[in-house]
């Protein structure tokens, strides 16, 4: 065993950090460091850089825009451009549809489809949960009927993140009520200027817009826009939601929100003291720190395919990562006292900040991060997953 | 032993829970604590009517209450329906007044004809008297106070300030005279900034520490009974929720793996009303350190209990406990928030330690 990196892998990550140091500005990397929202000319910026590199897509093959790196350098890359505060990339088309059209959709698809992903030309967002199917994915109602070379489409999404920057978004529907549920699910892709379709924005618990639902009223579609054979949906759902958790583990960003949260402790006092020398306070971090160290390790096991258990390891990772990210928001949080309570909008009042500038949203971000472990299959779900894998039913 | 609340307490516990049910609905709730002024001046009124004020007071100040069971009695229906009038700030206001024999300034308080707040936390001594830092010089008061409840819509502020010979007093500013910078809060409510700057202040008290540490005391105690009832109110409504919501064909109640997490986190709501129950008593004792203790320990667990009820809460409502729409994600903001304001379960630890046997020699 071996626990270094490489020489190759050493020069690999020096090449990342140049880059970064050379192409992220300050003042971006200055928002995502604050946990500020960044706005679709901050995505999208960042986004085309990426993009002149060719490190946008490095999962995809290089035929279609990727790269050719390993799975530790995938891995180098995500805790580099986390630790340098970059913006991550949206993932609807990039980290989802993207591998979905290089495994099932048709050459066409690939060819017209995989470009405007990457030129940004497209912005997909993700149709999936429904009001009545959460967890219970295959419950899902949003129905599709063949009328000649379209299908016409009825129903009801939500939770579609980002939806209001979105020109095009991919759908579950369901093709046929016959037979098993999951079998009469199917996946196509829709325009979002097709008439019949509303976005309504959600506000979320700490005041933030980033979900979305999204009706459909006689939506009619071209048959063409079907990934896969009709209700193979479920088949491409799964493999989709297997590719979603591969770095949903989220290790270089929460060790970058522990060195932030160290950073704040060592700056605000209790008692006369530094917070980070109090001892109960001192306890939490080096607590979470512990959790998070094994994980790197738990991650780095996987990626370099020795951990057993493949389908449940990502569950797994998927647990302790949100949970732990969890963690580290909460002490981020608490770390403020009585300084967490302005509304974010309104940490600074006329010339007097509240809360140091880095920190002003670490209340919002701790309510907003409740969400990662409901979104991407619940951890209710993931310790079903488990649960089956384990007791084989 | 008798654990029962008197009439009196009932009568204003149940009026009160009917007023803000009727008056304060959480679409209004919402309103005032979001936007505009973050507190309803009508409202206020009809709460003084009510006499919520007097109930806040004893008699000998010329209320009609003033125990710790007075106050939980009123803060377990605010936190049933997180009413965001700044009650908490009055609380201790009407405390200090008391205190120091302000008999005139009472009285306008329960009346509703004025409002004050209590001004201590500084940005860089936040929860700590030892480090309070706005001075005194003559009759005025200079620096800042952070984050002070209901200095929003407070006629006067009562401000902690440390005098040349180094004590901790008290000292009356009027709003009109300071500059008072108002915002909401992230769980709605108001709060402000108050800039003192060479500001006319009126001496209450020159050496007010006890006074002040029994004033935050009785608000440590209202906050915990605020707690327990907007925990109440969020387990009735997951327990709903539950019931109510379908996945894989059945109510999602029907799970053992949910249905063990309520279950523990209703152990702990009893927790939290058991300890509060104590500290409200000691509240009354009349030994300052006896007092102190309870009320750390109180306000330790209801930190803890309500991170626990809020979180779990959110969580098995899934995507809907996240949204703004949802009453309960608000609650869940005021559970997790609460711990903020008075000293959070870690500082309350702290209190704990220093105050119990524990480190006494073998």
């Amino acid at each position: 065993m071996d626990l270094n990196f490489t020489p190759e892998e050493e020069a690999f990550r020096q090449e990342v950090r140049d880059f970064l140091k050379d192409k992220l500005s300050e003042e971006l990397a200055t928002k995502v460091r604050n946990g500020r929202d960044l706005n679709r000319a901050d995505m999208e910026g960042w986004h085309a850089t990426l993009n002149s590199r060719g490190w946008l897509a490095p999962g995809w093959p290089v035929e279609h825009g990727g790269t050719t790196w390993d799975s530790v350098q995938m891995h180098i890359f995500e805790e580099e451009c986390a630790r340098a505060n970059a913006p991550r990339t949206v993932p609807f088309g990039l980290g989802m549809l993207g591998p979905v059209l290089i495994k099932f959709g048709t050459e066409e698809q690939k060819a017209t489809i995989l470009p405007r992903i990457l030129s940004g030309e497209d912005w997909w967002c993700q149709g999936y949960s429904e009001p009545g199917a959460g967890s219970d994915l295959a419950s899902l109602k949003t129905r599709a009927i063949r009328d000649g070379d379209d299908y016409i489409i009825n129903g009801q999404k939500t939770w579609t993140t980002l939806g209001q920057f979105a020109n095009k978004i991919f759908c579950l529907v369901r093709t046929s009520t016959e037979g098993k549920r999951q079998e009469g699910i199917s996946f196509i892709l829709v325009d979002l200027d097709t008439p019949g379709i509303e976005m309504r924005p959600i506000k979320l618990i700490e005041g933030g817009f980033e979900v979305n639902e999204v009706f459909f009223t006689d939506v009619r579609v071209p048959a063409a826009n079907m990934v896969g054979e009709e209700n193979m949906g479920w088949t491409i759902a799964k493999y989709l939601l297997g590719h979603e958790r591969t770095n949903i583990a989220g290790v270089g960003a929460s060790s970058e929100a522990l060195s932030q949260l160290k950073a704040l402790a060592r700056k605000v006092k209790r008692k006369g003291k530094p917070l980070a020398q109090d001892p109960i306070f001192a306890a939490r971090i080096a607590e979470v720190e512990i959790d998070l160290e094994a994980m790197r390790m738990t991650n780095l096991r996987m990626l370099s395919g020795v951990a057993d258990a493949q389908g449940s390891v990502s569950s797994m990772l998927k647990i302790k990562g949100t949970v732990i990210r969890q963690a580290i928001n909460d002490l981020s949080r608490r770390a403020l006292g009585a300084l967490a309570a302005p509304f974010p909008s309104e940490d600074v009042i006329g010339n007097y900040a509240i809360a140091p500038a880095e920190a002003a949203s670490n209340a919002a971000n701790y309510f907003n991060n409740r969400k990662l472990s409901i979104f991407g299959g619940s951890n209710e779900i993931q310790r079903n997953i488990i649960a089956k894998e384990t007791f084989g039913a | 032993m008798d654990f029962s609340p008197t009439e009196d307490r009932r009568m204003i516990g149940d009026s009160l829970r009917r007023y803000l049910a009727e008056q304060y609905p959480i679409e209004h709730r919402n309103k005032v604590a979001y936007d505009g002024e973050f507190h309803d001046p009508a409202k206020w009124a009809e709460l003084a009517e009510l006499g919520i004020l007097g109930a806040l007071v004893s008699e000998d100040d010329g209320g009609f209450g003033g125990a710790g069971f007075d106050i939980t009695t009123v803060f377990e229906e605010m936190g049933r329906a997180i009413c965001p009038e700044p009650m908490l700030g009055n609380l201790m206001a009407l405390r200090l007044y008391a205190a120091h024999g302000q008999a005139e300034r009472i009285e306008a308080i329960i009346a509703g004809a004025e409002k004050a707040a209590f001004a201590f936390d500084e940005s860089d001594a936040f929860g700590d008297l030892d480090e309070i830092a706005v001075k005194v010089e003559g009759d005025t008061l200079t620096g800042r106070k952070t984050v002070v409840y209901g200095g929003n819509s407070a006629d006067f502020l009562l401000v902690a300030a440390r005098s040349a010979t180094g004590a901790l007093g008290l000292y009356e500013v009027a709003a009109n005279d300071a500059e008072v910078l108002p915002y909401a809060m992230i769980d709605g409510a108001g709060a402000a900034e108050i800039i003192l700057d060479k500001t006319k202040a009126r001496c209450i008290a020159e050496d007010a520490r006890a006074s002040i540490e029994a004033a935050l005391d009785a608000g440590r105690v209202a906050l915990c009974a605020e707690a327990v009832g907007a925990m109440d109110v969020i387990k009735v409504m997951t327990k709903d929720y539950l019931m109510q919501r379908q996945q894989f064909g059945r109510p999602i109640a029907l799970f053992q793996a949910l249905q063990h997490r309520l279950v523990d986190f209703s152990i702990e709501i009893e927790q939290a009303r058991s300890i509060t129950i104590h500290a409200a008593a000691k509240l009354d004792s009349g030994d300052p350190k006896a007092r102190a203790l309870a009320v750390a320990q109180a306000k330790n667990l209801i930190g803890r209990a309500g991170k626990l009820v809020a979180e779990e809460a959110v969580q098995m409502h899934g995507g809907i406990g996240m949204t703004w729409e949802y009453a309960g994600s608000h609650y869940a903001k005021r559970l997790i928030m609460i711990d903020h304001q008075l000293g959070d379960t870690e500082d309350q630890l702290r209190t704990a330690m220093s105050l119990s046997d524990i480190s006494e020699p073998a």
